[in-house]
């Protein structure tokens, strides 16, 4: 690996470490209700970070990235209000079903490329609504599961209140975002990212391009079980809005609102996204048509995302 | 042999309706290279459209073709005002669409409310006819007749007049036909019409056979999108053939085993994606 090698990555990591030390030590002062939401904005940069390692990094358009934040979500929700299991459990049952799942699945999405891809991954995204909503012995249907309470960790009072989770929350994204790195700046990222430029160059230098893009997505399951997981523990509630087309979609655009194919687009991306909801709706009923704008307008004027947009300009 | 026939009956009956989603759907997509997240809203808006047309004017058929012509306003101004700007970039559109499709239902939500509506057709359509000891609703045999209809002019649209062959050919290759002095732009503003028109053509249709309320925009999308991915994208045969399939199957499932019915629908789409990635009637 040569990280070391350019100065770049060096300076990113700085610049990850000295964010991430102010989100770690700003939050006490803070009033609890923007805990709340900064805890909802880790959870979504780790589902929307795993998402750009296929839309922006190996030039996957999966629209079904909610599908596996779902599996993720439901299975610590089940395991943990139905069987008691603890936090290690249900996040690694989350985890492994997660990327199961999305190994399963691959098989057959990866048949497809381009718009049908899309096609196919959106249907896989809609198929997992259908599931949640009508599989009603296993996951309550439209009542959901409710009351899935704060993981209980020995020694740290995790149910205490919002500051205890918000640093469970923020140790995991911490450990998500240096594996999130190290896969980037390996040769296998590097792999990916010429995946994406030109299959063809790839498959002549001999590379196995349909591996490398099944790892991805079962990477990215992966990740998104990490999240989904998280997002049970966090909301209390797991239901079929969890995994319904405005949640898919919004991923994709937390994705492209900051810019995908850079490392910290998403993580942005999916902060403006969920701070801009939760804040518009405090002051309007209308926030869906916001969101609504946000996705026009960032369709119409800033398809590289924000970080896309600051380039253009420098 | 009752239960078989009524069955089989209420799965055509909803074929028929789904072919009327779907087929739209496959339309724009074959032509257009546009994954249609807003092609539910023209359902939703179509169905409200009709609602409120019938309890202006009370004639079924007037607001029947008003609406289906408001909606095909609305997708051709749709389609000039915001999806001729970001052509050819797939995830754009993609995002576009979902921008529209959640405008479109917090305006309908602000308008309507949040109230379920059912629309209610002509007296007639409660009642039913009785043939060899079967009774058939006249409802369902107007959504099959409806969707047979327009099946054929549209086949017959598609196959033997000069503008469908042109749209044939955008479908196989926009640029070549561009080359060949066609414009492409203005066609691809009429299919989007088009596909928009059928949509609220079913959502009228699907308003007097189901009722219609907020978030309906969203739970029939699948349908739309199962029925074009199955039958092939840009294939009107192909969704009739997958309307066909699905409805049949939806309808067994439902009542055979309803529990899992959902699985009845998407089944068969795996399986023809695990064999035929581009539908069964697609073309790569």
């Amino acid at each position: 690996m040569d990280v070391a090698a350019t100065g770049a990555p060096m300076r990113l990591v700085a610049g990850l470490g000295i964010v991430l030390a102010g989100i770690a030590v700003l939050p006490p002062v803070l009033p609890s209700y923007v805990v709340i939401l900064m805890t909802e904005g880790l959870i979504y940069a780790i589902a929307a970070a795993s998402l750009d390692l296929l839309l922006g990094f190996t030039g996957l358009p999966s629209l079904g990235h909610s599908a596996f934040f779902a599996v993720g979500a439901y299975t610590t929700a089940i395991l943990v209000t139905y069987h008691q299991a603890s936090f290690a459990v249900a996040l690694v049952a989350s985890i492994a079903l997660a990327a199961a799942v999305s190994g399963g699945l691959a098989i057959l999405v990866l048949r497809a490329t381009g718009i049908y891809f899309m096609m196919i991954t959106l249907a896989v995204a809609l198929c997992a609504w259908g599931l949640a909503y009508r599989w009603v012995s296993l996951t309550g249907g439209d009542t959901g599961i409710v009351g899935v309470p704060r993981p209980r960790v020995p020694g740290i009072g995790l149910a205490a209140g919002t500051l205890p989770f918000y640093y469970a929350v923020l140790a995991l994204f911490a450990i998500c975002l240096a594996l999130y790195l190290l896969l980037i700046w390996s040769p296998f990222g590097k792999t990916l990212v010429g995946i994406r430029d030109s299959e063809s160059r790839m498959r002549v230098l001999g590379y196995n391009v349909y591996l490398h893009k099944y790892l991805a997505l079962v990477i990215a399951g992966a990740f998104a079980g990490v999240a989904g997981s998280l997002y049970a523990y966090y909301n209390g509630f797991v239901g079929p809005n969890t995994v319904d087309l405005a949640h898919s979609m919004q991923f994709v655009l937390m994705v492209i609102v900051g810019g995908p194919g850079t490392l910290v687009g998403p993580l942005i991306g999916a902060f403006v996204i969920t701070f801009l909801e939760k804040m518009v709706s405090v002051f309007t009923e209308r926030w869906v048509m916001v969101l609504a704008a946000a996705y026009v307008v960032t369709a119409l004027w800033a398809p590289r995302g924000m970080l896309g947009l600051l380039r253009a300009t420098r | 042999m009752e239960f078989w026939v009524n069955q089989a009956f209420n799965g055509v009956s909803y074929a028929a309706l789904l072919f009327l989603l779907g087929g739209g759907l496959t339309l724009i997509f074959g032509v257009m290279k546009v994954v249609n997240i807003a092609h539910g809203s023209f359902y939703l808006v179509g169905g409200y459209l009709g609602v409120a047309l019938v309890a202006a004017t009370g004639n079924f058929y007037v607001a029947l073709l008003a609406s289906a012509l408001v909606v095909a306003l609305g997708g051709a101004v749709l389609e000039r005002v915001f999806l001729r700007a970001v052509e050819g970039d797939d995830l754009r559109q993609m995002l576009l669409t979902m921008g529209i499709a959640l405008f479109v239902q917090d305006a309908c939500l602000l308008v309507w409310g949040g109230d379920p509506f059912n629309l209610r057709g002509p007296a007639y359509f409660s009642q039913s006819v009785k043939v060899a000891g079967f009774t058939f609703p006249i409802l369902r045999l107007f959504m099959i007749g409806s969707a047979g209809v327009l099946f054929a002019v549209l086949w017959w649209f598609q196959e033997r007049t000069r503008a469908g062959a042109m749209v044939r050919a955008a479908v196989d290759n926009a640029e070549m036909t561009e080359a060949l002095g066609i414009n492409v732009p203005i066609l691809r503003m009429a299919v989007f019409a088009l596909g928009a028109l059928l949509a609220g053509f079913a959502g009228v249709v699907g308003s007097a056979f189901m009722g219609i309320y907020p978030g309906l925009d969203f739970e029939i999308l699948p349908y739309a999108f199962v029925v074009v991915i199955v039958g092939g994208m840009g294939s009107l045969g192909g969704a009739l053939a997958a309307a066909l399939v699905l409805g049949l199957l939806d309808n067994f499932g439902k009542a055979l085993f309803p529990e899992i019915s959902y699985f009845t629908l998407f089944a068969p789409m795996g399986i023809v994606l695990a064999f035929r990635p581009t539908g069964l009637f697609g073309r790569a």
